[in-house]
């Protein structure tokens, strides 16, 4: 066997021990039931909960939040980074912004933004844009910082037209950069709205969270707790192949 | 993720900063013109309020429960996040076994796990500190088992040849390689901290800053709550530049 496979096959093992460990703690109760209750339960309860269609509703409103969070902060972020980027004056300035942007605790403005906007969806895809445009920013000035300079004069010799030279040379060279800030602005858009959610709103799967531990409703409540994480796991695992292949693939040319 | 830094006097810096916080408080004035006294105190009433919240001692009860809370997670972030990345980095097979799952931890809205959480630690000073370290410790971790493992074999040959003793080796060799990457895991880990405690204090707790920025909310009390949004961001900024500012001097050096 590989490395490679010995490496991700003691992953799976490691996974496989804990969720193991966990349960078999649950069932003979050296974990209190009102404390957690078996990964086995919560699966089973959750997959109650979605042929019901009792959550249905939360993860339509849940989902197009962050969606709507997320291509907001990428188309953003993306025109924000390209413009800072032709303006190094700006960019010197807003340097200490973006070194220090995620220092800031951006959720303490969350009850702000429901008091400028109301309990509602906006405060949430505020929060949620907020937290994911500088990340994008970040991303995107990285990325137009690593064309190649060959490849610039080779466009100049080539003379291609400003748009020509974007298409051909500059996106492609960016393009595993801007995923990256795709990756992230995606991670932070989710963690803002449901995060979000959890603390102050009216429907959505962190307040359905929120909601049933408020009524010791420990099934439902762990229920939706695997779901969120499983699907923003499953999410971010998929964009992170995606990643890691677009970067060999970079790296063996 | 900082941007790439470019040259600057020392005296355009701060007039740059200067700028930006200037513009701050426009956009702040602006949306205080929008929306009006119901959502939102104007920046010159938020100052005001908040020199006259600092001398009361209801307020300093509050932070000293913030930064109790705080302290410890930070402690107990730093310790834990050091002493496992140094395992981690130094032991190349479990380094990359583990890297992946905390990586898939890191980018997971952990805001979720809060119930269990409180389920376990019961509410008060516990179930935060223990927040806080869910948030802080996993940067910690993965900058510092980055560190380690990019260490150069050059140097730790150089060692063998000037037949250094561990200790030697540790003090004169290892810890300065890995000391500025260190700083930037903790400073990260600082803000994530930080962040982790008001998380958990604006959603289940009867003491601390964050407390009083959602029982501001509830109370329609908006002063109370832009003006320990004010003090809460301005700590956050300070202490995050100064620990810039010393990552900066040993990533320099």
């Amino acid at each position: 066997m590989s490395r490679k496979a010995a490496i991700v096959v003691t992953r799976i093992a490691v996974i496989v021990a804990a969720i193991a460990a966990l349960e078999i703690l649950c069932r003979v109760k050296l974990i209190s039931p009102l404390t957690l209750i078996p990964p086995s339960q919560m699966v089973a309860v959750l997959w109650e909960l979605l042929v019901s269609g009792k959550i249905t509703d939360d993860i339509v409103q849940t989902f197009s939040t962050v969606a709507l969070a997320f291509l907001l902060s990428v188309a953003a972020g993306f025109a924000l980074g390209a413009l800072i980027h032709a303006l190094p004056r700006v960019r010197r300035a807003l340097d200490p912004l973006l070194a220090s942007y995620y220092a800031i605790p951006f959720f303490v403005f969350y009850p702000l933004l429901i008091a400028l906007f109301g309990l509602n969806k906006i405060p949430l895809v505020v929060i949620g844009l907020v937290f994911a445009t500088a990340a994008m920013v970040i991303a995107t000035l990285n990325g137009l910082d690593r064309v190649p300079r060959v490849m610039q004069k080779t466009a100049r010799v080539m003379r291609l037209s400003g748009a020509r030279a974007v298409l051909a040379i500059t996106l492609p060279s960016a393009a595993p950069y801007l995923f990256t800030g795709l990756k992230l602005a995606l991670a932070y858009a989710f963690i803002g709205v449901i995060a979000g959610e959890f603390i102050l709103s009216g429907g959505g799967l962190g307040f359905s969270i929120a909601y049933a531990y408020n009524n010791f409703d420990s099934q439902t409540m762990y229920a939706l707790m695997l779901f969120v994480l499983l699907v923003v796991t499953v999410v971010n695992g998929v964009l992170h192949v995606i990643e890691q292949r677009m970067l060999a693939r970079r790296a063996g040319r | 993720m900082t941007a790439r830094p470019l040259q600057s006097g020392p005296g355009s810096r701060i007039l740059d900063t200067l700028v930006l916080a200037a513009l701050a408080v426009l956009v702040w004035q602006g949306l205080y013109e929008y929306a009006g006294d119901s959502a939102i105190t104007s920046p010159l009433m938020t100052l005001d309020y908040a020199a006259a919240l600092l001398r009361t001692a209801d307020f300093w009860g509050h932070a000293h429960a913030t930064l109790v809370a705080f302290a410890y997670s930070l402690a107990i972030s730093i310790a834990l996040g050091i002493s496992l990345g140094l395992v981690l980095g130094l032991q190349r097979f479990a380094g990359d076994v583990a890297e992946p799952i905390f990586v898939a931890l890191y980018t997971i809205p952990k805001v979720t796990l809060y119930p269990l959480i409180l389920l376990i630690f019961g509410l008060g000073v516990s179930a935060k500190v223990a927040f806080g370290v869910i948030h802080g410790v996993i940067p910690i971790i993965l900058f510092t088992l980055n560190a380690v493992k990019n260490i150069s074999p050059v140097l730790l040959r150089v060692s063998r040849v000037l037949r250094l003793t561990t200790w030697q080796t540790v003090t004169t060799v290892l810890a300065p390689a890995v000391m500025p990457e260190l700083i930037t895991g903790v400073r990260v880990g600082f803000s994530l901290t930080m962040l982790g405690v008001l998380i958990g204090e604006m959603f289940a707790s009867q003491r601390g800053l964050g407390f009083l920025i959602i029982n501001g909310i509830s109370l329609n009390n908006v002063r109370m709550t832009t003006a320990v949004i004010l003090i809460v961001v301005v700590f956050a900024i300070a202490a995050n530049s100064l620990l810039l500012a010393l990552d900066r001097r040993m990533h320099r050096g």
